[in-house]
């Protein structure tokens, strides 16, 4: 049925067995994920990939073909789907329920699959799958594109850390193959994936079914493809694990060994580094510091353990350390919170609950964890906008918030970003004991180390840290109609998704209000400024980034400004449209009653704009739109700190 | 964060050290975690490969738990054999368990087939559990040997009358395992849920772990039953059973798993040595537990249903 052979069996294996053993001793381990809609045809790639590898043997096989007449989708081919859905209630209803875990190997790498579930209900299952995984296979039909499912398993990879994502455009064959469908929704899928931060994907052409570009590319049918194919990329791409050996030292304490009084030792899986006798730890929280004495296994002590073998360590001195405590490298130990800010997926039918005592499992840490009304929920359902926020009152079933949580007392941890093991935690019901979240941590909210300072002492510098934040004032100018105010919105939202605290003082709402006493005359227009001037600057002792959109067209007043502010804190952002282009928009109608001698004083008409000689942004309106010029302004004045 | 220090270049990881790891992970959660666990002990490769890990997982202590083997009485003799001497050299108690019901009925799995399993074996097993009060139990099951396996969680939760509801499984992210449960109800763990057939021969391999001779070929007494090839593991029993002696053949035959002796079925093979063992099984073109009767019962859905009754 393939125009490819099928994997065949080794032949070394009945020429020369102890060869063969010997060369299949020493493979690496590739864990990755399919996911993807209903009926994209994840279990049936599943069944293909173990069938090319000769993991389906004839009885199974025999089983197969029985069953895929019987109750089979494919009509009077073989339904490979039925290999993979294992449970009853999953063959009855031909779909998938729970992630089946599959196992394979090629010459080069031995294979731990999780196919995941399509179903909107099982999303948790897809979560589970995908926190383990290296790699993510995202599968779309190629007769239906991208879909609401693919955005948000999309979405949860790229969440739940998985950085090498491989777009699969299922189901070639009955697209006949065309190039243009490929390319289409490689494009689509393209612009999704960058609008939530991913970075990169690889997209393959292939069809499970009739297993082109499974194991060699180019299929006859594809000779437009130049890529390899879904064997050959998954035992190339690199894998991490050996890079967390050059990370900082990390082992979570999982148990102490005290088979006597002569030896004490401290068994765990190293999370992340190296470790040899006579390296100084730190025992996290207490921060003891001692030696490493010796690196025990079964095998004997070992000269250097390293991130991922399970170890039991003794030290030099008699230091306290139990089950939670991390031993880490001493002169770079993780920090202790009880305050962060972490996303978290909801798992459970019964939604969250605001203030109620969840265990929070987080390594080998079990604690009591309150969660805070969520800053906001992400959409994963609106097909329009994936990856948007909403706003919540608490988290439902499969949904996906940010949110503070808040522990008994410290725990040990990393960002999610940096270590899967220390950011990585469950929460856990009280009383039903289910697995109610996964949770990724971001930061620490240093909110604890903060509540014993006196006001009257509190700093502009602290004020700042405790936002996490650099304080600016993000000054817009330009001519009345350049897009000031919409641009500076875009902007603000950005910020705020960043978790940034920010305020925008508008021109029209300022005069509206603080400014109502004033006109239009030039000492009006400079007065106006001055205060606004003031306040940006007051805000930004408070630790705010603030946004102001006024025309402000005098340079000497721009100037003024940025004299009253710190250092560094003063970013002008010149809004460059010209006067024809913002006449022609004349969005409030001020450029036609201007010239019609109804309004005066009307810069750019009446009266001059001074335009910036020397702006630290400058944004060019007539060819960038209104989210690719926020962008830009967000990508230059990162990184805030 | 430190950059990696000079003239150390990093160390690879294969597929089996990272497996091991991650299953001395798990056991050391359990013990850390569980009341009072216990590890099943069937006295097959898997097992073996099993009460292995644990000996690494707590070295230099024994492993913090019991042994327990639900029996039949209808185990191989050779299995017998070695239950006892496994024990011993891990520095482990062994228990084992007789469903006595089962005992005084002479259930058996000539005459009473499936019925045998479920008396034995599931009914033997939730009997033993609730008798000692385990509230997690070690299992050698692996996701590849069969469907409703593969979807198991390695920390699979059990109600207080030991079902299993597949439905609603405890999602389980990362290696953050969830221990937690109501009194009563106990937690079967299965820390070789990630390793293959031919990883467990792989390792038994790397690791010289001993394992019952029957793994390998050699002259025994055989007979063909319903369509299948046994050994004759005890003959007096075999003719009390069935009346009278079937035709008994020498036949050179070796074990791909094992149970109970009338319910395993025999292959014809040359393999004598662990190298050829895994050869057969490369080159082999059927599923490892073919030989077994158990999991064509009740159609497709046989091992999944005797999981939700208590099987493990």
């Amino acid at each position: 049925m393939s125009q490819h052979p099928a994997y065949e069996t080794d032949a070394l294996i009945a020429e020369d067995i102890e060869a063969y053993l010997a060369q299949h001793q020493n493979k690496d381990l590739l864990r990755f994920i399919t996911c993807g809609s209903v009926d994209d045809g994840k279990s049936t790639l599943i069944g293909r990939l173990l069938y090319d590898s000769k993991m389906i043997f004839e009885d199974q096989l025999a089983a197969l073909e029985s069953d895929s007449k019987r109750v089979g989708t494919q009509g009077a081919d073989i339904d490979f789907a039925l290999l993979v859905d294992g449970l009853a209630a999953e063959r009855e209803q031909g779909i998938t329920i729970d992630v089946a875990y599959r196992f394979f190997a090629t010459e080069k790498r031995k294979f731990i699959v999780a196919d995941c579930p399509g179903h909107e209900q099982y999303t948790r299952n897809m979560v589970t799958g995908a926190s383990t995984a290296d790699l993510a296979v995202i599968l779309v039909d190629a007769r239906k594109g991208v879909l609401v499912q693919t955005r948000r398993h999309s979405f949860l990879c790229h969440q739940l850390g998985i950085r090498n994502l491989v777009l699969a455009v299922n189901k070639m064959d009955l697209v006949g193959y065309d190039q243009a469908v490929f390319d289409a929704i490689v494009a689509d899928y393209a612009a999704f994936a960058e609008s939530i931060g991913i970075e990169s994907f690889t997209a393959l052409p292939i069809s499970g079914f009739r297993g082109d570009n499974i194991t060699a590319a180019p299929s006859a049918e594809t000779p437009w493809y130049s890529g390899p194919s879904l064997i050959e990329h998954l035992e190339t791409v690199p894998l991490a694990n050996e890079a967390a050996q050059e990370r900082s030292f990390r082992m979570p304490v999982q148990w102490v060994n005290r088979p006597n009084l002569d030896f004490r030792g401290f068994s765990g899986l190293i999370a992340s580094g190296t470790v040899k006798p006579g390296d100084p730890v730190r025992i996290v929280p207490s921060g003891k510091t001692s030696t490493v004495k010796s690196v025990v296994t079964f095998g004997g002590e070992l000269e250097k353990g390293v991130a991922g073998q399970s170890v039991t360590i003794t030290l030099a001195d008699e230091v306290d350390c139990s089950r939670g405590d991390v031993i880490a490298a001493a002169d770079d130990p993780p920090q202790a919170s009880d305050q962060f800010e972490a996303t978290l997926v909801w798992l459970s039918d019964e939604a969250m609950k605001p203030g109620r005592g969840y265990w929070l499992k987080l390594a080998t840490q079990t604690v009591t964890a309150t969660v805070q009304e969520p800053k906001y929920e992400i959409n994963v359902n609106d097909p329009a906008g994936v990856g948007s926020h909403l706003a919540s009152k608490a988290l439902h079933l499969n949904a996906i918030g940010v949110v503070e949580v808040h522990t008994e007392r410290p725990v040990v941890f990393e960002p999610y970003s940096g270590s899967r093991t220390l950011g990585g935690f469950i929460l856990i019901d009280k009383l039903t004991n289910a697995t109610v979240a996964a949770g990724m941590l971001h930061f620490s909210l240093r909110r604890a180390d903060n509540v014993h300072w006196q006001p009257v002492s509190t700093t502009r510098e602290q004020h700042a840290a405790i936002k996490n934040q650099k304080p600016l004032v993000l000054w817009f100018t330009g001519l009345s109609g350049s897009g000031k105010s919409t641009i500076a919105n875009a902007v603000e939202e950005r910020l705020a998704h960043m978790n940034r605290h920010t305020f925008l003082l508008d021109g029209d709402n300022v005069r509206h209000c603080l400014n109502k006493d004033l006109g239009f005359t030039e000492a009006d227009r400079i007065e106006n400024i001055r205060r606004v001037g003031e306040v940006a600057r007051l805000m930004t002792d408070a630790g705010l980034i603030v946004l102001t959109a006024f025309i402000s067209p005098f340079r000497a007043e721009r100037e003024l400004v940025r004299s009253m502010m710190a250092t560094g804190e003063f970013v002008e952002i010149f809004v460059d449209t010209p006067l024809e282009v913002a006449e022609a928009r004349d969005v409030k109608g001020l450029y036609k009653k201007a010239r019609e001698g109804q309004l005066k004083n009307f810069t750019g008409i009446d009266s001059p704009y001074e335009a910036p000689e020397t702006p630290e942004i400058r944004v060019n309106t007539v060819d960038m739109t209104v989210d690719e010029a926020a962008d830009y302004i967000v990508s230059r004045i990162l990184p805030l700190r | 964060m430190r950059f990696p220090r000079k003239n150390e270049p990093l160390m690879k990881l294969t597929h089996l050290d990272r497996l091991e790891a991650e299953s001395i992970h798990i056991m050391r959660e359990v013990v850390a975690e569980a009341q009072n666990p216990v590890m099943l002990y069937s006295i097959g490769k898997d097992s073996a490969v099993m009460l292995h890990l644990a000996k690494k997982a707590f070295y230099p202590s024994p492993p913090p738990f019991s042994l327990l083997h639900v029996d039949t009485t209808w185990k191989f003799r050779d299995m017998y054999a070695l239950r006892q001497k496994s024990a011993d050299d891990a520095g482990m108690e062994l228990l084992v368990w007789h469903n006595e019901e089962a005992k005084e009925r002479g259930i058996n799995p000539f005459d009473h087939g499936p019925l045998h399993t479920d008396m034995w074996k599931t009914q033997g097993l939730k009997q033993a559990l609730d008798h000692y009060g385990f509230d997690a139990a070690f299992g050698g099951a692996r996701r590849d040997e069969e469907k409703s396996r593969a979807k198991e969680r390695i920390f699979s939760f059990r109600t207080a009358s030991h079902g299993w509801d597949p439905k609603n499984q405890r999602p389980e992210l990362w290696n953050v395992y969830n221990a937690k449960k109501a009194k009563g109800e106990s937690i079967r763990v299965f820390p070789l849920s990630n390793w293959t057939e031919l990883d467990i021969w792989q390792y038994i391999m790397a690791e010289n772990i001993e394992i019952v001779p029957l793994y390998f070929s050699a002259p025994r007494p055989t007979f063909e039953y319903e369509g299948g090839l046994f050994m004759v593991d005890d003959a007096e029993r075999l003719e009390r059973v069935l009346g009278k002696l079937p035709e008994i053949t020498e036949r050179s035959v070796r074990f791909r798993t094992l149970g109970c002796w009338p319910l395993t079925g025999a292959v014809e093979s040359e393999a004598t040595t662990l190298a050829e063992v895994v050869q057969e099984m490369l080159l082999t073109t059927t599923s490892e537990r073919q030989g077994r009767v158990i999991d064509k019962d009740e159609g497709g859905a046989g091992m999944e249903k005797k999981k939700q009754e208590g099987y493990f």
